[in-house]
């Protein structure tokens, strides 16, 4: 058994240290907002906090892990209300299919915690995830209208 | 343009006396989830529930496009209801057969979501209001013609009495329906919903992690599996070495798929796919693995200049018109191979029993998933089961069943047990349904005032439908093939008068299977007019939006578009230095599109797009928000493709695996988009592909201006392209 905590809550889960922990969130705890897009840390559709930090989940062995806050896209909203940048993805309607938000949303919420009004050059070199649907013009506008929220 | 299942009617047992209902059939069917609540029907679209809620039937399936939320608004324009109320259900598409196909089409393809359904829709919408206003009267005792209905209230004018759709609702289901035909529909000028940018009804979920797209279908007693089918197209399984992998930690089966695939079969999919990288398999891998992009090149170029009685367009005398020419221009373009690599890898549920097949998958067809369920299983359409989950992307690609049927194909070995197939992303880039290869020769004859005055074009190449439907090709001739070049029509006709034409396929069949990919043939097919009609333009010396204009007189709407791009974009005044145009039209899916770009490439060939002006005339506009959306993201995914893309083929198979050899854009290479909407009113023209078909040649012709060189094959990474 090895030890997850993931949105607050401690999970104790069957899988081999070497399980990505993409796996272990969506097969074992049974948390399947956040996404299988490539399995080599490309795409970025199945990022999630490690201690504040956003990581590719598929690429990250659960036990490196182990004994950190993992923060996935069912805990970013806090007691029912939406982080600023749900919110702002919402006001700005930035989804498309979708399916990449996750993703995206906690790639961004984790730029905004380190950088709370990132330039254009910030975004672009920091969020690096992929959508097919193309919806980065107002990925765009909806991360500065949460920097100015 | 797309495949349409064949449904044998004659397997299901329909009651003579089927009276537009299921129960006549003497089997139950589900009726959607509004009708499990205990809430009768209005018609096949519409239910209002007591508590006001208007449930919206939807069959196009809804992959990102917004046309859940566009056909929701035409039918609550028509029914006068609360827009707040409206929410949606998905229809098992078996209700489509037993009422005599009430619902038309499901496959949500070729743009057609909209404007191939407003019309049904809208008189769904029309007659259950007209039955909601006929039960207040009948209660009231007043004629219904004294009464009104607005925002789900209906009132009687000469007394004031008022009363809501929920009140009615049960008694207006007893309202004889009115004949759908006899209703008049609103005028889209008066349009109170429809029309409007309102915000769409499905993405609150998006973000929270709660929507639940087909690869999230969690059952009681699930199974996964990992699958692999032989790398090459046509290929067999020979063996495969169980014993290896049996002994790994979750597995529970290994199985031959179809004699195509083997699949593993475990408790979690991570387990299931560790074991199948673990499995040795052999295969037969046929003669498509001689095939290399070599000789399929080679198989098209021959095709280039061979004989051929395919046309698509025909007009004049074009050899006395080249052989009567002051001056010629000749090119040959060429367009590789795309993954449509949706976001969400393919995936189904499945689950058999000697009584019932079950599927929960993510399609563009739920009626094409349906009948795929039918022949994997062997079991009639009564007993198979579809439930249509969200997807996460399509593109085409979910018009296809193939993993459907592979999961039906699993579930079978395994009855009772539900199987999650799952592909890994490997898996979706190997077999995949490509867009189809193509290369293509174009000439020009022009006149001594360089006038154009012929037009050839040769199109070499793989045709989708001789594959997919083959049923569907004309006297053995492709006719989506010539997207976009069309003698006339309104699906997609050539915007230029040139008085001498011939435009030609010779049909090149490598082995891959080809497949509809967002755009479809009309992106290589206005990569080869509009980048060429450019290289005409400056072989005269002349502007290439003037060149153009004078040969789009008889194509005023074309034109109006391209002219609303131009003036949009500034088209001829001053650009900072380095910073350099490129202009392209081109009419499909019944809509116009025309795209500038703006762009400067600095000496070792990093290229900035630095704003993108898209117009779209689709006629009439339902959701403006979404058709933004649809052009700004059409950009990112046809320039993805030609970029970056281009699927290569090495011993028979697509060499690229990832996105690590198959990008896609990221933020820091999306252009600056601006969203020109011109709709023109009195057609419906679709908006999820057309802005791709200009994406490409606008930026191929702002690089020719800012460079001089003009690339003629993609993608532009093997030119010394790149991005940030």
């Amino acid at each position: 058994m090895i030890s997850l905590m993931i949105n607050g809550q401690t999970h104790n889960v069957d899988v081999e240290p070497d399980t990505p922990l993409l796996w272990a969130i969506r097969e074992n705890v049974g948390l399947t907002g956040t996404k299988y897009g490539c399995g080599v840390a490309q795409c970025g559709n199945c990022t999630v906090h490690v201690d504040g930090v956003a990581m590719r989940s598929c690429s990250l062995p659960v036990s490196a892990a182990v004994g950190k806050k993992i923060t996935t896209i069912e805990g970013l909203a806090v007691n029912g209300t939406l982080h600023k940048v749900q919110k702002a993805w919402l006001d700005h309607e930035v989804p498309q299919c979708g399916y990449c938000q996750s993703g995206m949303i906690m790639a961004v919420a984790a730029l905004l915690a380190e950088k709370p009004k990132p330039t254009d050059a910030d975004i672009n070199n920091t969020i690096t995830n992929i959508c097919r649907c193309g919806t980065f013009q107002q990925v765009r506008a909806a991360i500065h209208a949460a920097a100015n929220a | 343009m797309n495949y349409v299942p064949k449904i044998d009617r004659r397997s299901f047992v329909v009651g003579t006396a089927a009276a537009g209902a299921g129960f006549s059939l003497g089997m139950v069917l589900p009726m959607g989830q509004a009708h499990a609540q205990g809430t009768p029907e209005l018609n096949a679209w519409v239910v209002v529930r007591p508590d006001d809620t208007v449930v919206v039937r939807f069959v196009r399936s809804e992959m990102g496009q917004g046309n859940l939320t566009g056909l929701c608004q035409l039918v609550a324009e028509e029914l006068e209801c609360d827009w707040s109320k409206v929410t949606w259900e998905y229809v098992d598409p078996r209700q489509n057969i037993v009422r005599k196909r009430i619902y038309g089409a499901f496959n949500a393809t070729g743009s057609r979501s909209i404007r191939e359904s407003h019309d049904y829709v809208r008189r769904g919408g029309a007659a259950a209001r007209h039955m909601l206003i006929e039960a207040a009267a009948k209660n009231w005792n007043v004629p219904a013609a004294e009464c009104t209905a607005a925002n789900s209230v209906i009132t009687h004018r000469a007394s004031g009495r008022k009363t809501t759709y929920g009140q009615v609702a049960l008694a207006a289901t007893k309202v004889t329906p009115p004949d759908p035909k006899s209703l008049k529909l609103k005028d889209p000028k008066d349009w109170k919903i429809a029309g409007k940018p309102i915000k769409r009804l499905d993405t609150l979920p998006k973000l929270t992690g709660a929507q639940k797209y087909s690869v999230d279908t969690q059952l009681p007693g699930m199974l996964n599996a990992a699958i692999k089918a032989c790398p090459v197209r046509g290929g067999k399984v020979v063996s495969f070495d169980a014993s290896k992998v049996k002994g790994m930690k979750g597995v529970k089966n290994v199985l031959n798929v179809g004699g195509t695939a083997v699949a593993v079969v475990a408790d979690t999919w991570w387990h299931a796919k560790t074991a199948l990288d673990a499995l040795p398999v052999v295969w037969d891998e046929g003669p498509g693995a001689k095939a290399s992009s070599a000789t399929i090149a080679a198989m098209l170029k021959e095709g280039l200049e061979a004989e051929t009685n395919l046309i698509g367009n025909q007009r004049g005398d074009i050899n006395a018109a080249l052989s009567g020419a002051a001056k010629k221009v000749e090119a040959v373009y060429s367009y590789p191979y795309q993954n449509h690599a949706c976001m969400e890898p393919l995936n189904a549920t499945a689950r058999y029993t000697a009584d019932k097949c079950e599927v929960w998958t993510s399609t563009q067809n739920a009626e094409a998933v349906l009948a795929a369920t039918r022949e994997a299983s062997g079991l009639p359409f009564e007993k198979c089961e579809v439930t249509v989950v969200s997807a996460g992307g399509g593109f085409g690609r979910r018009a296809r069943t193939d993993y459907v049927t592979q999961a039906v194909q699993i579930a079978k070995q395994m009855p009772g047990v539900p199987i999650k197939l799952l592909w890994s992303r490997e898996e979706d880039m190997t077999q995949g349904t490509y867009h189809p290869i193509t290369m293509c020769k174009l000439t020009a004859a022009l006149d001594a005032n360089n006038n154009m005055t012929g037009l050839r074009v040769r199109i070499s190449g793989q045709s989708i439908l001789a594959t997919l439907a083959p049923a569907r090709l004309v006297k053995g001739r492709d006719p989506a093939t010539f997207q976009g070049m069309y003698p006339g029509g309104a699906e997609g006709a050539l915007g230029y008068d040139i008085p001498n034409i011939l435009i030609d396929h010779a049909m090149r069949n490598p082995h891959l299977t080809p497949g509809f990919w967002r755009g479809v043939n009309n992106n290589q097919n206005a990569i080869y007019l509009e980048c060429f009609i450019d290289e005409v333009a400056h072989a005269v010396g002349q502007d290439p939006l003037e060149f153009r204009r004078k040969m789009m007189g008889k194509h005023p709407k074309h034109l109006a578009v391209l002219n609303a791009a131009a003036e949009k974009a500034g088209w001829g005044k001053p650009l900072p230095k380095g910073v350099f145009r490129g202009i392209a039209q081109q009419m499909g899916y019944g809509s116009y599109v025309a795209a500038v770009a703006e762009v400067s490439v600095s000496s070792d060939g990093l290229l900035t797009i630095h704003r993108i002006v898209g117009a779209t005339d689709c006629g009439h506009a339902v959701n403006p928000a979404s058709i933004e959306r649809q052009i700004s993201g059409s950009f990112v995914f046809g320039l993805s493709a030609s970029l970056y893309g281009g699927c290569t083929v090495k011993d028979g198979r697509i060499e690229q695996t990832n996105f690590h050899n198959y990008p896609s854009m990221r933020m820091a290479a999306m252009p600056k988009v601006e969203s020109v909407l011109v709709p023109s009113g009195g057609f419906w023209g679709g908006v999820g592909e057309p802005t791709i078909f200009v994406a490409t040649p606008a930026v191929l012709n702002a690089i020719f201006a800012a460079t001089g060189k003009r690339i003629r094959d993609l993608p532009m990474k093997n030119h010394g392209i790149r991005t940030a």
